[in-house]
């Protein structure tokens, strides 16, 4: 461990394996640690004897519950948009051979107390229960001209200016009614909170855009993908990547800490007593006190079911989207199944997700209606993270930090932190388009 | 020309440092030996195709990137994989309990009928200096088969037993295709799988 490295990272999260493996592939030589003994950091899925540790530390795993090993809970649900920019860097990186992946059965939202299967494009609109008539026409305008929508080409633009108009008026454009704007802006556009409405509609329907055609790309109900065993294999795979690329890994590593030079700039990590030196530090916000400060809190709860989640056609794995407004909340609810089909739990068996961003003094009690949603539920488990962000950038410091992991469905933003660090760091941006021209809505985001 | 039905299986290879991990597969792959095998670089892994008397099988073989250095092979190694190849050194004891200890994690992680194969490599230099040897074969081979894995001495030097340990392993591999689960999977590529979807207008 005492060498000198271009880069030490610190935590082994999605984001951070990300970065592992770009700059590898760059020829950088990089350490990578972690404090805990497996790889994901607070993005890991644990097996049922890291889960009942976390959670129930010293209780013995229930015998009906098979093999821990068979188990893998994701700390930080989410599915990947088929055509988002999570994908288009596994193709570019080619980490998307290491993996396998199933198409995310459907995708959901609640209205008034009752479920209904997402519409996501002109077809749909006119299929879907969730409008009226004449709103369905309406909304069927809206869905084509963003599916038609081409940046570079104005004839397509319809006289809006996506950078000046904001989201409320174009929907005002196309008449839809407060329902209908609700699904779009939340169950399309997957936006978290109503503060998109004023904001230029660019991001909004770029948003849309990405769910259509994420939607087309595997000709199936839903616009997501997930990978067999859980999320905590999309960090395997990059942190492999590096390793391939000649990346050294050292997990379980508890006192690894950044050691800074009198000028207050990161230098290099110190672990049982021995220092390796860097350039600069990479790494999650729990590897740098002090140079984070919180922005939210997320409050997640891992339920184990042994039934599909009820009204959803008894899919193995699905989103349902509860719109902050059918609770009166500031913040959607999301909910995501998936089952013993993608290896993450004993056959027979069901595991559900509720998140959302924390509002109250009470977080667990704000899960209820999403809970509501599941039936009978097991045994479940509930967390609630900070989620932090750095101070400062960099630059003077020398430590690269993520930013924490946010309520949002998909990967989206946190691919985008991620290129955005690459950026800081390398002064260059990663060239996705050369690999994957299928891809286009993902990158205006 | 008849066409035997084709067969993916993944294929890992554990072992301590310096058993000759990649020398095995460059051996096989490419028929190479190199004196002095830099530590594995750049490839996360290789393919090669052999054809037994009832199937031709595509072997993925995965090195461990030397990731498994400081105890930090990741759980997706071992994912799906139809069989392990544990690699020791039979001029070193020590390489020979790490691999017991491989074997025993895939065991514990590995899945339920995954073709095991134990190989005691550099035997050349055992042919020409036996007191250079350190481990072994009979002891090698009842351990073997205590555990249920097939064994070989192997040379990637010389070639001796390399290609058999392969053909070995297509012929143990379970011929019957595992039950595929609910849905079927999705091909990431640089392709689309479809084309995107066009409103009908003008
Ligand atoms: N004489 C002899 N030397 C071998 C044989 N196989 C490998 N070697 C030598 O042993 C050394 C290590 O071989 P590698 O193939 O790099 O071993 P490895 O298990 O991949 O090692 P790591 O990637 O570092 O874990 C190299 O110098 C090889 O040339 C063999 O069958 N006979
Ligand atoms: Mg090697």
């Amino acid at each position: 461990m005492d060498q000198e490295y271009d880069a030490i990272i610190l935590g082994t999260g999605l984001k951070e394996c990300l970065l592992a493996g770009l700059l590898s592939v760059d020829g950088k030589k990089i350490l990578h640690m972690d404090r805990n003994s497996y790889y994901g950091g607070e993005s890991a899925s644990l097996n049922l004897k890291q889960l009942y540790e976390k959670f129930k530390p010293g209780q013995e795993l229930p015998p009906h519950y098979g093999r821990w090993q068979d188990w893998n809970f994701d700390m930080v649900p989410k599915f990947m948009m088929g055509n988002g920019l999570l994908v288009r860097v596994l193709v570019h990186t080619g980490v998307h051979k290491y993996l396998e992946f199933k198409a995310v059965d459907g995708s959901y939202v609640v209205k008034g107390g009752k479920t209904y299967k997402v519409p996501a494009n002109d077809k749909d609109a006119l299929r879907s229960s969730l409008m009226g008539m004449f709103e369905k026409y309406r909304a069927r305008s809206f869905f084509i001209f963003v599916q038609d929508y081409e940046k570079d080409d104005p004839r397509t633009h319809k006289g809006y200016d996506l950078d000046v108009i904001t989201s409320r008026e174009l929907f005002k454009e196309y008449g839809l009614d407060p329902n209908t704007v609700d699904f779009i802006g939340h169950a399309l556009a997957l936006q978290t909170d109503d503060s998109f409405m004023d904001q230029p509609a660019r991001k909004m329907v770029m948003a849309v855009k990405l769910y259509s055609e994420s939607l087309a790309r595997f000709e199936t109900n839903s616009p997501y993908i997930y990978p067999l065993y859980g999320l905590g294999e999309l960090p395997q795979g990059f942190a492999r990547l590096s390793a391939v690329y000649g990346g050294t890994y050292m997990l379980a590593k508890p006192d690894a800490e950044v050691v800074y030079d009198e000028a207050g700039k990161a230098c290099g990590v110190s672990s049982e007593g021995e220092t390796a030196k860097a350039k600069y530090v990479v790494g999650d916000p729990s590897y740098f006190p002090g140079k984070v400060r919180r922005v939210g809190q997320v409050v997640r709860a891992i339920c184990i079911l042994s039934h599909p989640i009820p009204n959803v056609g008894d899919s193995h794995s699905v989103q349902i989207i509860i719109p902050q407004k059918q609770t009166g909340r500031q913040s959607d609810m999301y909910v995501f199944g998936c089952s013993f089909a993608h290896n993450v739990c004993a056959k027979g068996k069901y595991l559900a997700f509720v998140s959302t961003a924390v509002e109250t003094a009470n977080p667990t009690a704000e899960l209820i209606p999403g809970l509501q949603l599941l039936g009978a539920i097991d045994e479940y488990f509930v967390q609630v993270s900070d989620v932090m962000e750095p101070v400062n950038d960099g630059s003077e410091d020398g430590c690269y930090i993520s930013k924490g992991y946010d309520a949002t469905t998909h990967f989206q933003s946190t691919v985008e932190d991620v290129l955005e660090m690459y950026k800081k760091i390398t002064g260059k941006d990663v060239n996705l388009d050369a690999d994957d021209p299928a891809a286009t809505a993902g990158q205006e985001q | 020309m008849s066409t035997l039905p084709v067969m993916q299986a993944k294929l890992v290879l554990l072992g301590d440092m310096g058993a000759g991990k990649s020398s095995l597969v460059l051996r096989f792959v490419k028929g190479q030996f190199f004196e002095y095998q830099e530590s594995t670089i750049g490839a996360a892994f290789l393919t090669q195709t052999v054809s037994v008397s009832d199937a031709t099988v595509k072997f993925e073989i995965w090195d461990t990137a030397g990731q498994e250095r400081y105890h930090s092979l990741a759980p997706m190694y071992y994912r799906g994989a139809a069989a392990a190849i544990i690699v020791y050194d039979i001029q070193s004891p020590s390489s020979f309990e790490r691999a017991k200890s491989w074997v025993r994690e895939l065991q514990r992680q590995g899945n339920a009928n995954l073709v095991m194969a134990l190989a005691g490599n550099k035997a050349d230099i055992a042919e020409k200096e036996p007191e250079k040897r350190k481990v072994d074969a009979d002891e090698a081979q009842a351990y073997a088969d205590e555990n249920g894995l097939f064994f070989m001495e192997t040379s990637a030097r010389t070639a001796a037993n390399v290609n058999d340990l392969f053909y070995e392993i297509a012929r143990k591999l379970p011929r019957a295709e595992p039950p595929t689960p609910a849905a079927a999977g999705v091909t990431l590529s640089a392709q689309r799988q479809s084309q995107r979807p066009k409103s009908q207008c003008c």
